[in-house]
Order: C-alpha cells, then structure tokens, then sequence
C-alpha cells in the first residue's frame, strides 16, 4: 500500500518536472533543452506503446520502430509532395491528413503482420517481427524519390486547422512540446485503462498461462491481435511527431538498433510499471546527452551500464526504488 | 549473362554462404543448447578480424596472426562467458539481447580505443594472392581458400557432434536440455566449451573475410542479423540446418544483388531496377525467413526429439 | 520513487551550471565523423582544422575563437541532433564541416532557419546548389558532379570507349554517377550502386565479377573512405589490374595511400583520378600547408583536410573584415562571398549558390622522393569550372 502511495507521488512528480523543467531551461537561455524534452515525450510514447505488447501481453516485438517510421514518412510524403509537386491525391500539409495516414497504414501494417506473426511464439516471435520492420527498412530504402538510404528534409510541420483557422500552430516549439505532452498523458491513460480492463485482464492472463486462459473458453489470438494493432497505431503516431520534431524523415528510424533502444528503455525504466517506459526513456535521453557530450566513446559507459541493469538491476528503476519484482503487475 | 559469370557469382554466394555458416554454428549451438540469445557473437566475429590483422602487421606473417588470433579469441570467450554469460543463461531472451547488445556496444568501443577509427588491412602471403584460371573462369586463391577453411570446419564439426562422446552430450543438450543435468554431467563446463567453441568459429570467419573487406569497428553487426536469420531458417539447434540455411541465404543475396537488376529491367525503367535490386534482394531474405517461421516454425532440419 | 526525482533535479541542476566555461569571443562548430570507420576521413579534417587554429594563434578579427567539434556518427539522424545542439545550446557563431551529402542535407535547415552561416568543408549535393540553394550556404569543396564531370573528360582524353560504373548508393555516390555520365562520351555498359551507410556492402565480388564480363574499357569508381582501401584490394586480388584499367574519384587519397602501400597494392601505381586539388599543386599557400602539416602529423593531408583548412581560414578573412563581430548575418555573408583569402588551390571565385568555381585536375598516383605512394598532377582538365547546377539556384 506504502508502495502504491509512493508510486503515484512519484509519478506525478516526475510529469510535473518533465512539464516544467523544459521551461525553466529555456527562460534561462538554454533553448536547447525543450528540443531534448520533446525528443524525450516522443520516445517515451513510443516506449509506452511497446510496453503494452512487452509487459501486458508479454509479446517481445522486435520490429516496433518499423511504426515510428511508417509514421514519420506518413508526414515526409504528403509534405514532399506539397512542396515539390508531384502525387496530388497523397500531397498536404494537413496535420490531420497525416494523422489519418498514419493511422490507416500502421494499422493495416500491424493487422497483416500481427495476424501471421502471433502465430508464432517466443524467440519465433521476437524474430518474425524484426523481419517485417527489416522489409520495411528496406522498402524505405529503396523509395529513391523520397531519398532513399539518405532520409527526406520536412520542410514544414504538419498544419492543424479547423474549418481554415489554424488552431494548433505547431510550428511554434513550445505549442509542439505541450501537444506532445498532453498525448503522452493520453497514451498512458488510454494503456492503464485497457491494462485494468476485462480485455487488459485477458492478455494479462494469457501470458501467465495460456493453457489456463483456453481452458477457460477464450481464445487469445483476437486480443492479442488487437493490442498488436492498438500499439502499432500509438507508434505509428509517435512517428508522426517525430518527423515534425526533426523536420527529417529516414530509413534509418526504422533500424533493428531502435527497435532495441525502445526494449531498453522499457527494461531500464522497469516492465512492470506504467511510468516504467517513460522514466527510462528520460534516462535514455539525458544518459545519451550527457555521456556524449562527455566524450566520443560514449557508447562504453553506455555498454556496461546497459549490462549493469539487466545484471544487477532486475526490474528496472522502478523496481529498483519499489523493490517489486518482474512478473507482478502493480494493481 | 553468360555462363563463367553465373560460375563466379555461385562461387562468390558459396563463400557467402561459407562465411555464414562459420557465424551461425557457433550460435545456433549456443542457443539450442544454453537457450541463450548472443548479439555479441558479432563481436566474436569482428575480435577476430582484429587480432588476427595486428598479429599478422607485427609478426610479418599471416599464419602466425591466424594463430594467435584464435587462441586470444578463445581465451576472451571463456573469460566473457564467465563473467557475464554464465548470468544469462537462467534470464529471459530479452535480457539477453539487451545484455549483450552491451556487450557490442562495449567490444566496438574497445576495438575504436585500441586500434582507433581507421580498422586494419590484412596483407596476404604471396602463397595466397593471384588467381587460379578453369578454362575462362578465373577464381582468386585466397577465396577457394575461404571455402575450404570453411568446409573443413563443417566437417569437423559434423564428427564432433556426430560421432564423439562431447557430441552426444551437446546433441543430447540441444534436444532436451533437463536431460542432460539429470545425467550428472558438468553442464557448466559443457556450456563454456560449446561458446568457446562458437566464438572461435565466429572469430574464423571475421578473420577470413578480413583480408578482402578489412577489419571495420562494428563489421559483425549487419552480418549477425542475418546469421540469426539463418539459424531460424536451419532450425536452432541443428548444425546441419545452420549449413544448409547458410548456403541458401548466401546464394540468395549474392545471385539477387548481381542478376536482379537485369531481370528487374525487363519491366521496369534501368534507373529504377538498379535502386531496387539491391533492395529486394535484401527483403528476399527475410520474406523467406518469414515464410519458414508461417509454414514450418521449427526450421527446415530441427534437431530430433524435441 | 522519490530517489528518482532527486536523480532528476540533480541532473537539472548539473545542466543549469555551465559545464565549461566558453571563453572565446567568436565560436565555430565544426560537424564531422569521429566515430565508425568514417572517422578517418573526420580525424584528417580535424586535425586540419586544429593545425589552422594554432596558425590563427586562436584569434581571427582581433577576437579570440574556438571550434566546438561534434560527432555525427555517419547518420544523417545524428548529424542533425548535433546541429542543433550547436545552435541552439552552444550558440555558435557559424557551424563548418559535414563530410557526407545526406547528413548535409538532414541538417543543413537547422542553421538557416535560425539565420546562421554554414560552410561545408566537403559535401555539396546537386540539390543545395541548384533548387534548394540557400544564401546562408557556402561551400570550400565543390559541387559532387564536378569532380566527376572532370573524370569523363579524362576518361575522353584517354580514349576510353566503354565503361564500367560503380558507386555507393546514396546521394553523393549518385551524383557521382549523373557527372560522369554529362561528360563522358563512349558507352556504358553496366553500373551498380552498392549499399552504404553505417553498415555499407565491402565485398564487392559480384559486382566485380560482372564488370570484367562486361568487357569494358575502364572501370570508374567512388568509394570515400574505408570501402576504398577495401575495393582496391579486391581489384587487384580479383586480377583485373591488366585487364579493366581503374579511374576512380574519391577513393584514392592520402588517407588511403598509406593503408595500400602497406598492403603492397601495386597495381594502382599509375591509376588516375580527378580533383580540384592535389598536394603537390603549385600554389604558394597549399605548399606551406601541405609542409606545415606533414610536419605536424608526419603524414601527408587529404583533400577533406585541404578543405576543412580553407572552410577556417575563409572564415578568418570574413572575421578580419568585419573586426570579429558576427552578429549580423548579412554582413557575414557578404564578406565570405568576396573569398579573399589564400586558399589551398590559388584564387577561386563564388558562384551564384556559393559553390567555388575553380579549376579541375587528373592525378596520377605515383611514389614520391621519399618511396612513399602519393598523387601527383598531370594536367588540368577543367579549367575555372562551375557546377551544371548553379543555372537552377534563384540566388
């Protein structure tokens, strides 16, 4: 119960200071670190949606960043076509054009890979949804008019307007950071919602003990199914703000690395907890930019911290500070 | 599209193959027998690579270099596996990529502190440079030499697992791993052998492609993906299933990268087919592995009794 | 979990406190690679850029200066973050460097979006100098078609009748190919771009394969960096030296040359290559480099260092004409294009997109007096070249 009380505390505090420590770097001129905050909230949507199929279901999907960049090129296309001419169906700035594009492609992307890869199980599993994300890599590689191996400059963020007016000018950093945010608080509302759900309690379940759970009369598949879908389409929209945060959209979002970077972060922060993905995307972030900063051979320190966590920090952050274990989903 | 370029091109896809092999064994073995995940293997691979390229500067000699590298590569896999591998066997798989995904991060590190950005060349001996010609076909020696490294380290490792009491035991260990406990053998000492065993062998390979490609920071990283690939395709587990799968994947990237334009252009603008081809030739490989894992999960020569 | 909060006010807290104190007057950014194997081409620019601090005695204008280097790590992503980092945190004056095209493009908005300079000290895709070009943009190296272009008239020159092309596959490994092919007037019988990136193909014996079956004249290639040292070798290992003579550009130079005398690759003794520059041309400000550097690092510079020595001195001209102060962009821009200073190739003028347009050389490489493989000038090919591009640029 102590824990509970902690945990919740915690949790606020640190979204307190993820809103307004950005804020205050900046009033004191360091404009730099609401770009590092965004890129933060962005990855920590990402992880978060990820954490749905890892830690609820207990689906290891190595192929996650495959959404992030099927997102982020649902914004690059349309933008490039508006630009420079070209495909007058696929072309836009319309923010929400992009959001419906997104949506539709990662969905249809997940429903189809979903359905043959939850066929599978374990490694099976882990490796059947890196080669999606690796076709798709390539497939992005290989669109010579967007640029191919060398990505493609956004030239503009997405434009979100209603009926004309632009209600959300995004174009404006701070504008950005706080849409980011509030999604993030959304996604993790919506994530604690299905966790604590009959559809949540069935996923949960079936990865404790599927026999169980088919005994019972109910097939997993379709649940599993529809969290791949839902998680999917979470990262697909977490890509869509990342192309608008880096104006550059590139094959090289989709890497297998990055799939593994979103792992970590889940693993970092510690699977069992809702917070998990989002402090150990923070953790992520600001390591990578400290310890990069500090020297070129940051990928050391890096290194063996990550095998310090795996080896002597089982259940992440919060498992460190809770002293709960893996396996236990908070209440 | 003649016939004495098919000949090379089967012969470059055979070496491929040859090298993937000499990756995959060690983990595939690795993974059937100890269920364990190792990205780092591709540190094995690139360790190799290195040892071998500063033996061979400083010593003058190539052999000498070969020597020492698969002897130091050795000695790094047991004190590896002891260290941290012997951790990992009880975890999850994710802990175990994550964990030796530290590990790459930590071998390329050391390699760039230790040898700096640039990588090393290899300089052969005059022994294996120059060509040997069929007829028109003409075959680098270092490159037949490659293959018969290669096909001499399948077969022993075919009598090692086949016909010794060691290979029982590994077999044993890759079919039923409870067995083997129950049985009163040493499982840790067995464990240590079959990694060191496999990180020899990945060593192997880095240091034989290294004279062609050099020695590169990160050189295993693209290459254990695709050794992954393989050992799925092979069934985990079956050194027999790792060749097989190896050859295949070898020969597919190989003809699709050097004939896939060609066809491509018969229906397609040159420009296109030639940014494509590689491309699909890359997804060939994985859309085949997809299909295995649909149509038959447990590879094509899953080890028996499992 | 309250720990955890601690952990982040103390990180808050340790970024509000200046890490290093910036004391200099005038800062200059300077994006290259520092890690992979493209470091050795971002060691060699580096070290270039340093020995031309210690010139300037680190003062340009009456002001002090120094040169924050970042790292890329040969992605465009990187390149980009580093960027902006520079801009927006460290405050940079003008941000040099960027070796390749594609992390040049990814990041070259986030310095003209806030109104700052950037000055490439390699890359130069068709698309900054033609439809993309921008005002805050110059160039110390050239248009990517150029030195190509310069290629296929040697490739005329030499009477080459058909050719073999091969080429990375991103952009500058294209732009390479689309040079090539506006000058070069025989046929083409076969081309191939290989994979590049991070994790780029090194075994290049399929596509060697087809270029001997091809029959072909001459094989032209581009491989910067590590993959040339690796495609020389599986050239002459392949035995194609007698049969399928090698022009290459950007795949031979200084930082090769060592690695392949090492390895006893003497079958590019003679070969040739196309280059605004060499070491051994004949100006009296790249004399004193090349001697000044070789002293300093016992070795001799590539062309990126040539480059990346010229992108500091070109801003020291500017600073010196506006007295060290670089606040209004306008008047930093106006003073680099005039270039008045002693560049490494002798004089050179700005286009309309601020690519130089300058003269254009085939090399060959040879052994110099010391026994050691470098290149040396033969003739001029291209004289007071601009790129094709520059019609396209608004500017």
């Amino acid at each position: 119960m102590r824990s509970q009380i902690f945990h919740k505390f915690g949790a606020a505090l640190l979204l307190l200071t993820l809103l307004i420590v950005p804020f205050v770097m900046s009033y004191f001129g360091k404009t730099f670190w609401l770009d590092i905050f965004t890129r933060l909230i962005i990855l920590s949507i990402a992880a978060s949606s990820l954490s749905l199929l890892l830690s609820v279901a207990g689906l290891a999907s190595f192929g996650h960043a495959a959404y992030i960049g099927l997102g982020a090129y649902a914004v690059g296309i349309p933008v490039y076509f508006e630009t420079y001419g070209g495909n007058d169906f696929l072309a836009g700035y319309n923010g929400w054009w992009h959001l419906l594009l997104a949506v539709s492609v990662c969905a249809l992307f997940a429903l189809v890979t979903g359905a043959i890869s939850l066929r599978t199980r374990g490694v099976h599993f882990i490796m059947i949804t890196m080669a999606f994300s690796q076709m798709i890599f390539y497939l992005l590689v290989s669109l010579e008019e967007f640029g191919g191996d060398d990505g493609l400059s956004v030239d503009l963020r997405s434009e979100f307007a209603l009926l004309d007016t632009v209600v959300l000018d995004i174009e404006e950093p701070w504008i950005f950071y706080l849409l980011c945010y509030v999604l993030l608080l959304l996604v993790l509302f919506v994530i604690s919602r299905i966790t604590h759900s009959h559809f949540g309690r069935v996923l949960n379940a079936a990865r404790q003990n599927e026999q169980r759970v088919r005994a019972l009369g109910v097939n997993p598949y379709g649940y599993r199914l529809f969290a791949f879908v839902l998680a999917g389409v979470i990262a697909g929209l977490s890509g869509v703000l990342y192309a608008n945060y880096a104006y550059f959209v590139s094959p090289g979002m989709v890497e297998w690395t990055r799939s593994g970077e979103l792992m970590f972060m889940i693993i970092l922060g510690g699977v069992t907890s809702l917070f998990g993905p989002l402090i150990g995307a923070t953790c992520f972030v600001l390591l990578e930019y400290f310890l990069s900063r500090w020297t070129i051979f940051w990928h050391l320190p890096f290194g063996l911290l990550l095998l310090g966590v795996v080896l002597f920090g089982r259940g992440g952050i919060v498992g460190l500070l809770t002293r709960r274990r893996r396996g236990e989903l908070e209440p | 599209m003649d016939f004495t370029l098919v000949l090379t091109q089967a012969i470059n896809g055979l070496q491929l193959g040859i090298l993937l092999f000499l990756l995959s064994a060690g983990l595939t073995l690795t993974f059937g027998i100890m269920d364990l995940i190792n990205l780092a293997h591709a540190s094995f691979y690139m360790l190799g690579a290195f040892i071998c390229a500063a033996g061979t500067l400083y010593f003058d000699s190539f052999f000498i270099g070969v020597a020492i590298a698969i002897v130091i590569t050795a000695v790094l896999a047991l004190a590896v596996e002891k260290l941290v591998i012997a951790h990992l066997y009880v975890r999850d798989h994710l802990d175990q990529l994550l964990a030796t995904f530290g590990l790459i991060l930590i071998a390329d590190t050391g390699v760039h502190l230790i040898w700096g950005p640039a990588g090393l060349a290899i300089p052969l001996p005059p022994v294996l440079q120059g060509q040997i010609s069929f007829g028109e076909l003409v075959v680098p020696v270092y490159r037949l030499v490659i293959i018969a490294v290669g096909l001499l380290m399948a077969a022993g490792l075919y009598w090692l697992v086949n016909k010794t009491r060691a290979g029982m035991l590994i077999r044993a260990g890759a079919s039923n791993r409870q067995m083997l406990s129950s049985l009163g053998i040493n499982v840790q000492v067995l464990f240590s052998a079959v990694f060191v065993i496999g990180a020899v062998l990945a060593g192997l390979g880095g240091l034989l492609i290294a004279p062609i490609t050099e020695a590169s920071i990160g050189m295993g990283n693209d290459i254990i993906i695709t050794a992954f690939v393989v050992i799925i395709i092979g069934g985990i587990g079956s050194i027999k299933g790792a060749f097989v799968a190896a050859l295949i994947i070898g020969f597919i990237d190989t003809f699709g990268r050097a004939f896939l334009d060609t066809l491509f252009a018969f229906f397609m603008s040159v420009e296109s087919a030639e940014t494509a081809a590689p491309a699909v030739s890359a997804i060939l490989v994985y859309v085949l592995m997809a299909l295995i894992l649909v149509w038959r999960p447990q590879g094509l020569f899953p080890p028996k009794l499992r | 979990m309250n720990k955890n909060f601690l952990i982040g006010a103390a990180l808050a807290g340790l970024c509000s406190t200046p890490l290093a104190a910036h004391a200099a007057d005038i800062k200059i950014g300077f994006v290259t690679t520092l890690t992979t194997g493209g470091a050795v081409i971002g060691n060699d620019m580096r070290d270039a850029v340093n020995l031309a601090v210690e010139q300037l005695d680190s003062t340009m204008g009456g002001k002090s200066f120094e040169v924050l280097f970042e790292d890329d790590g040969f992605k465009p992503e990187t390149g980009k973050q580093v960027t902006d980092k520079l801009i927006k945190e460290d405050n940079v004056d003008i941000v040099a460097g960027y070796i390749w095209s594609n992390v040049l493009m990814a990041s070259y908005k986030s310095v003209t979006r806030a109104d700052k300079i950037i000055i490439s000290a390699n890359a130069g895709p068709s698309a900054i100098a033609g439809k993309l070009c921008n005002e805050n943009f110059f160039s110390t190296s050239w248009q990517n078609n150029q030195t190509p272009m310069a290629m296929g008239e040697l490739l005329n020159a030499r009477g080459v009748k058909s050719l073999y092309m091969m080429a990375p596959n991103y952009a500058a490994g294209k732009d390479m190919v689309a040079g090539i092919e506006r000058t070069f007037k025989g046929e083409f019988v076969g081309k191939d771009l290989t994979k590049w990136g991070a994790d780029a193909q090194l075994d290049f014996s399929a596509e060697l394969a087809k270029a001997k079956a091809s029959g072909a004249d001459g094989l032209a290639v581009f491989y910067p960096g590590k993959a040339g040292g690796a495609f020389i070798k599986q050239y002459q290992q392949a035995g194609l030296n007698d049969v399928l003579p090698l022009y290459s550009v950007f795949t031979i130079d200084s930082i090769s040359l060592p690695k392949l005398q090492e390895g006893k690759m003497d079958g590019i003794l003679g070969s040739e290559t196309s280059m605004f520059w060499g070491p051994d041309l004949d100006v009296p400000a790249n004399k004193a480099f090349v001697a000044s550097f070789k002293e300093k690092y016992g070795r001799y510079p590539s062309h990126y260092a040539a480059q990346s020595f010229d992108a500091i001195n070109l801003i020291a001209s500017a600073a010196d004409m506006l007295d060290g102060d670089f606040s209004d962009t306008d008047k930093v821009r106006d003073a680099l294009k005039k270039a008045d200073f002693d560049s490494i190739r002798g004089d050179f003028t700005y286009g309309n997109n601020h690519m130089p347009i300058q003269n254009f050389y085939a090399r060959k490489v040879v052994a110099d007096a010391d026994g050691n493989w470098t290149t040396s000038i033969t003739k001029t090919v291209l004289e007071s070249h601009q790129d094709v591009f520059a019609a396209e640029c608004k500017l």
